[in-house]
């Protein structure tokens, strides 16, 4: 019997909206984050089809202000922050390490309901009030406290967010601390579970900063108490650098936990143990780190001293080494490997080569001369959805595709789903390519009109937006059609060698009828070989 | 084996597990205040004689007061748990009441300091503070922002020192099963800790 069948106090839906269990909540997050991602890519969409044209094509200024700031406010908050770590953390962490849940199963429901409670606030803040906000997603002061869309509510919402991060961050340290199955030490577990610790880590640290400044804005737009407004002796310049002590450090909560999955996804389809993992396991606590330390880099025109660019530029490119680490790495386990390009496999490599493109562009911008010239330009958004669609969302779809049948116990159609990789590979360049040259060339961000000059890469950007979004729609057609007529997968199709894939699919209740003794690191297929 | 399902599905069963788990919250507690109190240095750094002329208006003597309350009320916090481990029920009652009591009496005191404050137009945005430089405005922000979050967290733990004593009388804390209330403990011990560091800071530097 499967996690599926399991009885159940509650009937009907408040079986799994009241389930304590790890492998419903993480479904209950990956239902939910799909749901704001399909809202925020809408909005996207939307944009795009605006910027086609100068001037007014389907909307008026103040909606286009509006529009981006909720595309951003969803895309980070609702899907890419959670990202992976909330539903597949969640599902498989404790597969992984041969537990039968988390250390906290109540708290876990609880971070779930906070996310939803939270994410249902964001999105009520488009319809009360004096219009949604518009302030961007960075909501810089002092411009959020003056204005007078319902920027309070989507903040007290994002809050509430944190909480639910810094909730699963206590949970996850809390669980791969104390419920790796005996003979998992630190060096057996999969580097997943690597990733997952050098994210809650930085949640637990990090997301609290935000809280705080989240609340201080809240204060500031209700008593006017003054801390980010000139007129009242505050500097805006310090509301820069509480959010972006946090917001920065949640860059590595979203791409961590895709370096993780893809790690995991690299040796089983290229037949072969991962080259380096103790080098890559490591690295993600490095990054963990040396990204706390990174944030003046979003502020390198705002003003700050010399002394601290010079500084914030150094770390910057340091944080590039552990990143580094990780593709020479993953880039080696392939050498002579046996390569099978599955799905999971093709979206793994997109990863690599975006992700690249994504970080080596950071670091133009992480070189102080040559920010000031590409700074709040479209080289920016480039870079940034380069690393945060190329990076992290093709991760996540990685792990979604390489998981599903885990999950639901059945396989998608192969075909369509190694077709909608494509397309969506071909229109995530056309998309955003195009927006480096626009920024080198100096078209700023968030604006919603340009000189005549950039029409045509904004067309050819458009247009890429409409074929990525074909390959959207394929892909999820492809796994919804799948969970009813897909073919039996078995435990374990891919014949990985993780614990997740020992057990049948989908998972039984508590995971394992027998918690299973630990004896090789993840990556020994060894005992196929005879097969 | 059934020992292991029991320490899985009794959620309270790793001791350790949920130490880790408090003191990682304790953490986000103090990197949450982190926040104000970085705000605080370099308010302070930039506004210095604005602060001292400010902080000359707030009244010493009721802060010691606040304090030696909250002190206080730790010391019969670790008499309640020290207690409860022993599995003297009568004395860990005792014990719990009188740290919410004095959660309470802080709590009132600190309401009384507020509103003689308020009283004398002595608030955020007030057309008061407005007279003044920006660093006093600045100040009792801070002032207001600080002590008032700190006594939100004062309510939190009083409601949980109750839901302690609840579980205590019930049962549900006791000698076999003490965790909870040492987590509660260690929360309240934080609370005390950060108003250790508010005192000086509005107080005491003149």
């Amino acid at each position: 019997m499967s996690f599926y069948g399991e009885e159940s106090r509650y009937p009907g839906i408040l079986s799994w909206i009241f389930s304590t269990d790890h492998k419903r909540i993480g479904l209950l997050y990956l239902i939910t984050m799909l749901l704001f991602f399909a809202t925020g890519a809408t909005l996207g969409i939307l944009m795009r089809l605006e910027l086609i044209a100068p001037g007014s094509t389907i909307m008026e200024a103040t909606s286009y202000n509006a529009v981006f700031t909720l595309h951003g406010v969803i895309m980070i908050f609702l899907f890419i922050i959670p990202g992976l770590a909330a539903p597949f953390g969640n599902f498989f962490l404790p597969l992984q390490l041969g537990a039968r849940d988390v250390a906290f199963p109540k708290l876990n429901l609880l971070s779930w309901w906070f996310f939803v409670g939270g994410g249902a606030i964001v999105l009520s803040s488009l319809f009360v009030g004096e219009g949604p906000p518009d302030t961007g997603w960075t909501i810089y002061a002092p411009y959020s406290i003056r204005t007078t869309s319902a920027v309070s509510l989507a903040v007290f919402g994002v809050f509430v967010i944190g909480l639910s991060s810094i909730l699963t961050g206590i949970n996850f340290l809390t669980t791969i601390h104390r419920m790796r199955a005996p003979g998992m030490t630190w060096f057996r577990m999969p580097l997943f579970i690597w990733s997952l610790y050098a994210t809650a880590w930085v949640q637990v640290i990090a997301t609290p900063v935000i809280g705080i400044t989240l609340l201080l804005v809240i204060l500031e737009r209700t008593l006017g108490i003054g801390f980010f407004d000139p007129a009242k002796g505050g500097d805006p310049l310090l509301f820069q650098h509480l959010f972006w002590i946090y917001s920065h450090p949640a860059v590595y909560i979203m791409i961590l936990p895709a370096m993780g999955a893809v790690s995991e996804i690299i040796p089983v389809f290229a037949r072969k143990s991962i080259f380096g993992y103790k080098a890559i396991a490591i690295s993600s606590v490095a990054i963990a780190v040396v990204g706390y330390l990174v944030w003046g880099h979003h502020m390198f025109t705002s003003g700050i001293s010399y002394e601290a660019r010079l500084a914030f530029s150094l770390f910057t490119f340091l944080v590039a080494i552990p990143s580094g680490v990780k593709v020479f790495n993953w880039v080696a386990s392939l050498y002579k490997g046996s390569i099978e390009l599955s799905a999971p496999m093709l979206y793994t490599l997109a990863f690599i080569f975006l992700f690249s493109i994504g970080g080596l562009s950071g670091l133009v911008q992480g070189a102080l001369v040559t920010n000031v010239h590409i700074h709040d330009t479209y080289f920016i958004v480039a870079h940034f959805h380069y690393i945060m669609f190329g990076g992290a969302a093709f991760g996540f779809f990685a792990a979604l595709h390489y998981w599903y049948p885990k999950m639901f116990g059945r396989m998608y159609d192969r075909k369509a789903a190694k077709a909608a990789w494509f397309i969506k590979f071909i229109g995530f360049n056309v998309l955003y390519f195009p927006m480096f040259v626009l920024g080198w060339q100096g078209m700023p961000r968030r604006y919603f009109d340009y000189l005549p000059q950039y029409q045509d890469l904004h067309m050819i950007s458009t247009v890429g937006s409409w074929i990525l979004v074909t390959g959207l729609i394929i892909m999820f057609a492809n796994l919804i059609i799948s969970l009813r007529h897909g073919a039996v997968a078995g435990a374990n199709p891919w014949k990985a060698a993780t614990l997740e894939w020992q057990v049948p699919s989908p998972p039984p209740p508590e995971n394992f009828a027998e918690i299973p003794t630990v004896t090789s690191g993840p990556y020994d297929f060894g005992r196929f070989r005879d097969k | 084996m059934s020992t292991a399902v029991d320490s899985i599905s009794h959620e309270h069963g790793d001791y350790a597990g949920s130490k880790i788990g408090m003191w990682l919250f304790l953490l986000t507690e103090i990197v949450l205040f982190g926040g104000l109190f970085l705000l605080y240095s370099v308010f302070r750094s930039s506004n210095a004689v604005a602060f001292h002329n400010a902080a000359t208006e707030l009244n010493a003597g009721i802060g010691a007061l606040n304090t030696l309350i909250l002190l206080t009320s730790s010391l019969a916090m670790a008499l309640a748990v020290s207690a409860v481990q022993k599995g003297e029920v009568r004395a860990a009652t005792v014990s719990l009441s009188v740290t919410i009591v004095l959660g309470l009496v802080f709590l009132v005191s600190k309401y009384a300091e507020w509103s003689e404050k308020i009283h004398h137009g002595i608030y955020p945005n007030s057309p008061e503070l407005g007279l003044r430089d920006y660093g006093e405005g600045l100040f009792y922000s801070l002032y207001y922002v600080m002590t008032g979050l700190h006594g939100l967290h004062v309510l939190g733990g009083i409601v949980a020192l109750i839901v302690m004593l609840v579980l205590l009388r019930r049962g549900a804390v006791g000698r076999d099963d003490f965790a909870k209330i040492e987590n509660t403990g260690l929360y309240w011990h934080l609370v005390d800790l950060i108003w250790i560091f508010l005192f000086p800071l509005f107080y005491l530097i003149t």
